[in-house]
Formats: structure tokens, sequence, C-alpha cells
């Protein structure tokens, strides 16, 4: 239990489609928050300083580094986080990942796939440079990335076929 | 189709992308306190605490020393009879008034939150005497230095010399003798996930969740320094985000975490920040090397003489021995090439730093870089192209097996059909033409090429004589559950590397059914058997053949089941896809129906049979300490003259591990290895101010790791020698990547160099300033 004099602040926001309200440190990270009470553990915290992307989750439908934002700012928001992460890019990104061996250990997973849906959501080129340059923020120790830009590709590829099949029907 | 051989993808990884990872952290005890460490601010430092400030603050439960463990916790020091006279104090997990490298831990702090527990470390009144410190490991060896620790005659921890034939003579009588001094800088893991433990005692027993590799060999340390028997303590490793070797040594804080919680009975929680991993994880490779090679008129290499020189940190890391890695050096200098004449010599220091231990390759990337530099150095010499230098020196498949100058054991390495392949891969001489062109048009462009044999999946004549507690053999438990799948469990660990899903494939076709019906766990002591681990890159040629032998048994016991059941001779049935068949292959009966009858129908068995649905193989490799295998690996890089960056554009590699489980998972292997090696030659370093021995790397905004643009589309080839020794043959390929990439690119950057101003670089990382400096561009 917390002592008496550890500042708290009340915070109502969209946690995964559903309004939560609760009590936060006020000097808690968002992910933290999520991890620690909600039990949301998809975001993982692999430096906390803003640098890995391990942490990235969804702020008003931006994606943002959960290590960097305190749970207190989340007041008022919209989370997303892998858990719930919706729509034919992730759902596209997450079976062209499996497929290509794009994970080992995943905990870089959740945070590229949340990433990486953000490039294929603009709908412009994939190339193999421009996937590079986008997860460039996001750091895999066991890839080598390769097999990472491959399922972004085959994503992209599986998407634009779907695309191309409903205009054509 | 069998299963073996297919690319299939990590069963898990489906759980992992949908946000169901289970990491260490993402585990809780209920009531738990949080814990954070007073780490030593001074690389080499006397100190008093004063604690009561710490204690009075709101919501701090508890402040441990030194003396507050020492009542629970036993020292622990590293000996090992393979390094006879190894110098290395003991250890405990707080220092105890003096700390020995910066980051130590010197204090606990149990707490209701980590951010109030460091708060408390920050509110401890610490008297800190500041004492000379030795980070450089040259300087240690410098005549007065001052001492790591007091009372030793001098910093050295360990040293050894090695001579085969007579080397004086081969270099006297050389056409040609080139030499190098290159100077490797410490790096680290970097596990995305850090280290931390979870512990919780129930007045009998100890239960800890470690991100580790090898969770029984935990329990045994645990149980000797906590005066338990091994079977009262239960070390559980659930998914583990990344090992890479940093996650199989004893640390202190992980100890102390084990020791708190039994001297208080308190669940404990503490998982390490991104500053503590960087600092307090072992460091790896830190080595000064000076190296010659002799060469005949013929340009065939006569000898090898290495000096190695190695930094260990402030002990030599429990339980292996930092000294392994310098040993590993040794053995892999001059591996692939034919040569009589060999003068080692490695000296290993101690210094006011963190401990150094196994990372993936342990010492080959270094014995690879130093032998490839001077046979490119020879080719260039002798005006000759050195991939023809090497063919002709390179070992031939009938020359194995065979006892290197440096005393490896070799065998089944096929290095000039590993070299064909990488020049078709390659088209070399459409590469060539390209490199010329670049050049021709201004770019710095370089070729480097790397053979590298490596030692992996080391049996027990390792460890066993050395007299350290490491389990060589491995364990498979497979089980037939009422649903026709299997399950099984294996004391070989999971840590991203798929090893449970290659294993899964193994038992389908050992037992018949489909992979997609195998679960394979690991990681509990509670349900795994007792076993290595996750180490030297084994999983494959050790666990492998567990499983092998553990679903053959199992297969066995359900033939003799089914048998009696259906009235036929064992031998006339057969197990396919899950149901067992007749030798025609028709099905008489699903496994499903066979264990019903076995578990639930006992009764309509016949009598004297009861063959179970469980069975269990160990397996212990006999011959061969450890299994060769080889590669050969090529770097195509380009340098921008006005920064000295260096890009690598295209790589190459062509590995030989023996049969290949599963391609999906190997290539995932290889591509891994050469990424982080591809970072240790250009950009992982972990630096120390010259004056203060500061440590400079704490963030990873200081520690660089490779980015996605970092690493270029890896080619990979395959050579598949199987190891004739065993069923399935397969070798170690988890840490082959690494093996060679840091020659490759230091080749292919002193290529770029060579031809655009006739420097070189002999440094790694290979930094910017001193690209500059080779290129002419800068004092
Ligand atoms: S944990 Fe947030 S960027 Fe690393
Ligand atoms: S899969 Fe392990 S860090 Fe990316």
């Amino acid at each position: 239990m917390l002592p008496l004099e550890e500042p708290l602040a009340e915070i109502a926001c969209m946690v995964n489609g559903r309004p939560i309200s609760g009590r936060v440190v006020l000097r808690q990270s968002l992910v933290e928050w999520l991890r620690a009470e909600l039990g949301l553990t998809g975001s993982h915290v692999g430096c906390a300083h803003g640098v890995c992307g391990a942490c990235h989750l969804r702020l008003d439908g931006v994606v943002v580094r959960g290590c960097l934002v305190l749970a207190v700012q989340a007041d008022g928001a919209d989370v997303e986080t892998i858990e719930a992460a919706s729509g034919p890019e992730v759902t596209a990104l997450r079976e062209a990942f499996v497929e290509h061996g794009a994970l080992q250990c995943g905990f870089c997973t959740p945070g590229m796939i949340l990433q990486a849906a953000e490039l294929l959501l603009g709908g412009g080129p994939l190339s193999r440079e421009a996937i590079r340059e986008q997860l460039s923020g996001n750091y895999c120790r066991c890839t080598g990335y390769q097999p990472i830009i491959d399922a972004v590709q085959a994503a992209g590829a599986a998407l634009q076929a779907q695309a191309g099949g409903a205009g054509g029907e | 189709m069998p299963a073996i051989g297919q690319s299939m993808p990590r069963a898990a990884s489906r759980r992992m992308v949908a946000g169901g990872g289970r990491y260490l952290d993402d585990h809780a005890a209920r009531g738990e306190w949080h814990v954070a460490f007073l780490r030593s601010p001074f690389p080499h430092a006397r100190f008093t605490l004063d604690t009561a400030p710490a204690r009075a603050l709101p919501g701090v439960e508890a402040v441990l020393l030194a003396a507050d463990l020492a009542a629970v916790c036993r020292p622990w020091q590293t000996t090992s009879a393979s390094f006879p006279g190894l110098v290395s104090p003991a250890q405990t997990p707080l220092a105890d008034g003096r700390a020995t490298w910066q980051g130590e831990p010197v204090a606990m702090i149990l707490a209701a939150s980590r951010a109030i527990a460091e708060d408390a470390a920050e509110a401890i009144a610490a008297d800190w005497t500041e004492l000379p410190a030795i980070t450089s490991p040259e300087a240690a060896l410098a005549p007065g230095a001052p001492l790591v620790h007091p009372g030793l005659a001098d910093n050295r921890a360990w040293g050894q010399e090695w001579r085969r034939g007579e080397p004086e003579a081969a270099f006297a009588e050389a056409a040609l003798v080139v030499e190098e001094r290159l100077v490797f800088t410490r790096h680290t893991g970097v596990a995305l996930e850090p280290r931390g433990a979870v512990a919780e005692w129930d007045g009998g027993t100890l239960m800890l969740r470690l991100s580790h590799q090898m969770p029984h060999q935990m329990r045994l340390h645990l149980a000797e320094q906590l005066d338990l028997a091994v079977n009262r303590v239960r070390v559980i490793c659930g998914d583990v985000g990344g090992g890479f070797g940093l996650k199989m040594h004893v640390y202190q804080d992980e100890m102390a975490v084990a020791a708190a919680c039994r001297l208080l009975s308190r669940p404990l929680r503490w998982v390490a920040d991104r500053m503590e991993s960087l600092m307090a994880d072992i460091h790896a490779r830190e080595h000064v090397v000076q190296a010659r090679m002799a060469v005949d008129a013929q340009g065939m290499i006569t000898a090898m003489e290495i000096d190695d020189l190695q930094g260990l940190g402030a002990v030599s890391i429990y339980p292996r021995s930092s000294t392994v890695e310098a040993m590993s050096l040794l053995r892999v200098v001059g591996a692939p090439y034919r040569f009589a004449h060999a003068l080692g010599r490695t000296t290993c220091v101690l210094q006011n730093k963190v401990p150094t231990g196994q990372y993936r390759g342990v010492g080959a990337p270094i014995g690879c870089a130093v032998t490839e530099r001077l046979v490119e150095k020879a080719a260039r010499a002798r005006g000759e192209d050195s991939w023809q230098f090497r063919t002709r020196n390179l070992l031939r498949a009938d020359e194995m097996p065979r006892i290197s100058a440096f005393g490896a054991a070799l065998h089944g390495l096929h290095h000039h059909t590993a070299m064909d392949q990488a020049a078709a891969l390659i088209d070399l001489p459409a590469l060539r033409a390209e490199i010329a062109a670049g050049r021709a048009a201004g770019r710095v462009l370089g070729l480097g090429v790397a053979v590298t044999v490596e030692f992996t999946a080391s049996g027990p004549a390792i460890y066993g004589p050395a007299g350290v507690g490491v389990a060589a053999t491995d364990t498979v438990v497979v089980t037939l559950e009422p649903t026709g799948e299997l399950s099984a469990q294996a004391s070989i660990s999971e840590i991203g590397q798929g090893i449970t899903q290659g294993l899964a494939q193994v038992l389908a076709d050992a037992v018949g059914v489909p992979a997609s019906a195998v679960q394979v766990g690991a990681g509990d002591t509670a349900s795994s058997p007792h076993g290595g681990g996750a180490w030297a890159s084994r999983g494959a040629a050790i666990g492998g053949e567990a499983a092998w032998g553990a679903g053959r048994l199992l297969r066995t016991q359900l033939l003799e089941g089914a048998a009696a059941l259906l009235q036929a001779a064992p031998d006339s049935l057969d197990i396919r896809d899950g149901a067992i068949t007749d030798a025609a292959g028709v099905p008489r009966m699903t496994l499903a129906a066979l264990a019903r009858t076995m578990l639930f129908r006992g009764h309509e068995m016949p009598q004297g049979v009861t063959p179970g649905l469980s069975a269990t193989y160990q397996y212990r490799r006999e011959a061969d300490p450890t299994l060769a295998n080889n590669g050969v690996h090529a770097a195509l890089v380009e340098i921008d003259p006005l920064t000295g960056l260096v890009r690598v554009l295209r790589y190459w590699m062509v590995g030989d591990c023996g049969r290949v489980l599963n391609p999906l998972l190997v290539d995932g292997q290889y591509r891994g290895g050469v990424a982080t090696g591809i970072g240790e030659a250009l950009l992982e370093a972990c630096r120390y101010d010259q004056e203060t021995g500061q440590f400079m790397s704490g963030t990873l905004a200081d520690y660089l790791l490779p980015m996605a643009p970092d690493i270029p589309d890896i080619t990979l080839g395959h050579v598949e020698t199987p190891y004739p020794g065993s069923v399935l043959g397969a070798k170690g390929a988890g840490e082959s990547g690494t093996c060679g990439a840091p020659a490759a690119v230091l080749n292919a950057v002193n290529d770029a160099l060579a031809a655009a101003s006739g420097g070189a670089v002999t440094e790694m990382p290979i930094h910017p300033m001193a690209v500059l400096r080779a290129l002419g561009a800068m004092a």
C-alpha cells in the first residue's frame, strides 16, 4: 500500500474502448499505470527513457511512447494498447509477423506492430527504406530487422489485395 | 511430410503478436514490496552508509546492507580446474564497506513502490572515500599499478601460454610475416527485456521468477548460497525477452532479492531499469591483441602467434569464469586454416569495472577478427586476391578430423563448399566490377570476407572436469494427452530463439503426429526436467536428440498398447498423422482413442500390458567435446568521406550448422547474430572516462544499438553437413552470425580505406573519427 504522502490524482479516460476512472500516482508513467494497475502488460518497458519503442501505445489515435507520457496526462484521452488494437492494418501485421518470423523473443513486437500500422494507415509506398525509416525508433535485438521489414511489406501487399478485391466486386 | 526441416513459426508467436507475452515484469506477487538498489557511483571506493534518513521516508519498509544478507546468504567464489590458480575474490550480494566497480550494489531498499525505493536510495547518507581505480587492462599490468583488491600481489587473475610445433623457427624462416595490434572495446548484451527477480518464500520453499537462460542452474546456486535443499527452490523463467548470454550468470542483485525474501518472508520484486542493465549486466570482449602470421614463399600459412590481454572486471564471473572468453578466443585463432606452429599468450587482468561474461559468440568473434585481419594483410602483402589466399590455406574436408595448432577439435567442416556457395551468392565478378565502377566515381567502397569456425553444443567434457556445476546433458519428457496431442517438457530453455518449436517438430516426427499437435514447455524447475538450459548454441544439437529419444520411446510404448488392444504384432503397426495404422498406412485407431483407453478404461487393457503414456529421455553426447561448425561471411560497406560514418550496404552469410530442423528459425538466428556483430563492429561500446573511470554509456542514447536503417538485408546460404555422431545431426546455429560479422565488417572497412588512402583501422567498434584519421582527413 502506498503511504498517505504519495501524491495522487483522479483521472477518467477510455482504455481499449471502455471508460475507466481511477487514482493514479502523479509521477507514474502511462505505460506503468496500464501495466501495473490495469494488468495490460502487452506494452513493454525496454528503457523508460524514450529510446527503444517497446512501450508504444495509441493515445487519441496517435502512437506515442508510453514511458514518456504520465498517466495523469491521459485524463480525458482515448488510450489503446496492443491487446485491443484492431483494424485491418494491425490484423494483417499480426498475421505477417508470425508468418515471416518477425519476432523471436517478442518483447519489441507490440510496439513494432503499432508503429508499422501507422505507416500502413498512411497508405504511402512501402519501400524497404521507408519501412526501415518508419521503424527507426523501435529497437529489436533479436531479428536483425529484415523479417520485420518483410512482414510489413507483406501486410501492405495483403491489404492492397483486399482493397483491390473489394473494389472489384 | 516430415516436420523436421520445415519452416514453421514458433507457436508462441501468435500469443505474442496479440500482446499476450508473459515476461518477468508481467507477474506480480500479492503484497510484494518493491526493491531498488543503491549502487556505487565510483569505480572504487570505501564507504559507510547511514540508512536512517532512508528508513524514515513514508512507504519504506526496510533498508538492508551487506551484514543483513550475510545472515542468510553465503559468499560465492569462482574457481575452475580449467583455470588453475585463478584469482577472483569472493562475492556477496551487497558490497561490504568497499565497492570495486561502479554500479556494484551496496544497499537494498524495500518499499511500497519502486519510485519510493529510489527516493530512499538517494536519501541514504553515504560517505564515500574514493580509491584509485583501474579501468584499462594495460594500466592494470603497469608496475606499481593500484590494486583492484587489497592484498593481491598484482592485478593478474589468470594466464597461460600455449605452444605447438616450433613457432619461433617458423617465424624466423617465413618468407612473409604480417602483424597487427587490435583493440576491442567492451560492449554488452542489451536484451530488450531487462533482468530482474520476483521472489516468494512460503516458509518451506523459495520461488523465484527470473528472466534467465538456465533455471536449473540458478536453482542450484540459490540453494547453495541460501543453504536450502535444492528441491526447496523453484525457479520459473516464463517468456524471456532475449538472453544472448547475459542472462546465464549469478548476479549480486538477483541473489540479494532472493536472500532478502528468505530473510523477511515477504514477496519482493525488482526489475532492472535500463541504466542498471547497461552498468550492471555483464559486459564482454575487452581485449588488446597483438598477433602475427608467418607465410612461406608459396603463400602457405606456417605459424600464428597471439598475445591476448583480457580485462575481466572486478571478479571473474560466477560460475563459469570470465576467462572462458580468452580460452574461446585462443581456440578459434587460425582455426579454418592449415598450419602447424602456434604460440599463444593469454593474460587476464582484474579491473574496477563490472565483471565480463560469456556473451553471444564468447571469444570467437575476436579470434575470427584477428585471424581474418591477418589473412587480409598477408594476401595484400603478397599482391594476391585474399579469396585465393584463403582457398589455398583453408583445410580441406579430407584433412579432418584433426586438432588445430591452437588445440581445437575440427571435424566435418566443408570450407571450400561454403566458399564456393558464397562466391555464387555474392556473384563475385559482378560485385568486383561494381566496386571498381563505384570507386572510379569517387565512392569509398570496400568488400570484406571472413571464414568462421565456431565450437558449439559443448558436451560434458567441458565443465565436468573443470568441477563447475553446469549440466551439459538434457532431458525431454513427453506425454500423450487424451486429446491425442503431445505435451512435453524440456530442460532446454526458450529465450526467443524458438527452440520449443524445433523440439515440437522433432517430437512430431519421432512419434508420428503433426507438429501442430505438440506443445513443448520449458523454464519452470517444478515441471521441466534437469538439464542445462540455453547456452553454447545447444538447443537443436542436444535438446533435439533428447526430444527424438523421448519421442521414440513413447512411440514404442504406444505401439505396444495398441498392438495389445488390436491383437496385432507391434511391428505390424505404425503411427502416422496422429493415428495407429497398419503397415500400409490404413488407420486402425486414433491416438486419442488409445490414450483414453489406457487412461480411463484401463480394465479393457490386456493382462500385463501397462506401457504408460509418458516417456523420458536424457541425452548425453559421449564423443566430441564440442561440435564445430563453419561459415563464410561477406560485407559490402561504404564510407562517407565527410563524416567517417560506415554503412553496411549488403551482407552475405553461408553457414553450416548440420541438419537444419527449421529454416525459418535458423535464418532468424543467423540474421539476428549478424546484426549483433555489425553493432559490435560499428556502434556498441561501454565507455569509461580515462581519468575518473566513470561509466559513460548508461543510457540507450549513449550506448548505440543498431536500428533498422543500420542493418541491410542479409543474403543467406546453407551447407548442410549433418553431424554423424547423433541421430538428427544438428550443430549449433545461434551464435554463428555474431562470430563472423565483426571480422567481415572490419575487413570491408579496411578494404575501402586501403583503396582510398592506404590507411587502416584497428580498433572496434570502428569510430568515425578513426575512419577519418585513416583517410587522412583528420590529424
Ligand atoms: S520504454 Fe519507452 S521508449 Fe523504451
Ligand atoms: S524479437 Fe526480441 S527484441 Fe525484437
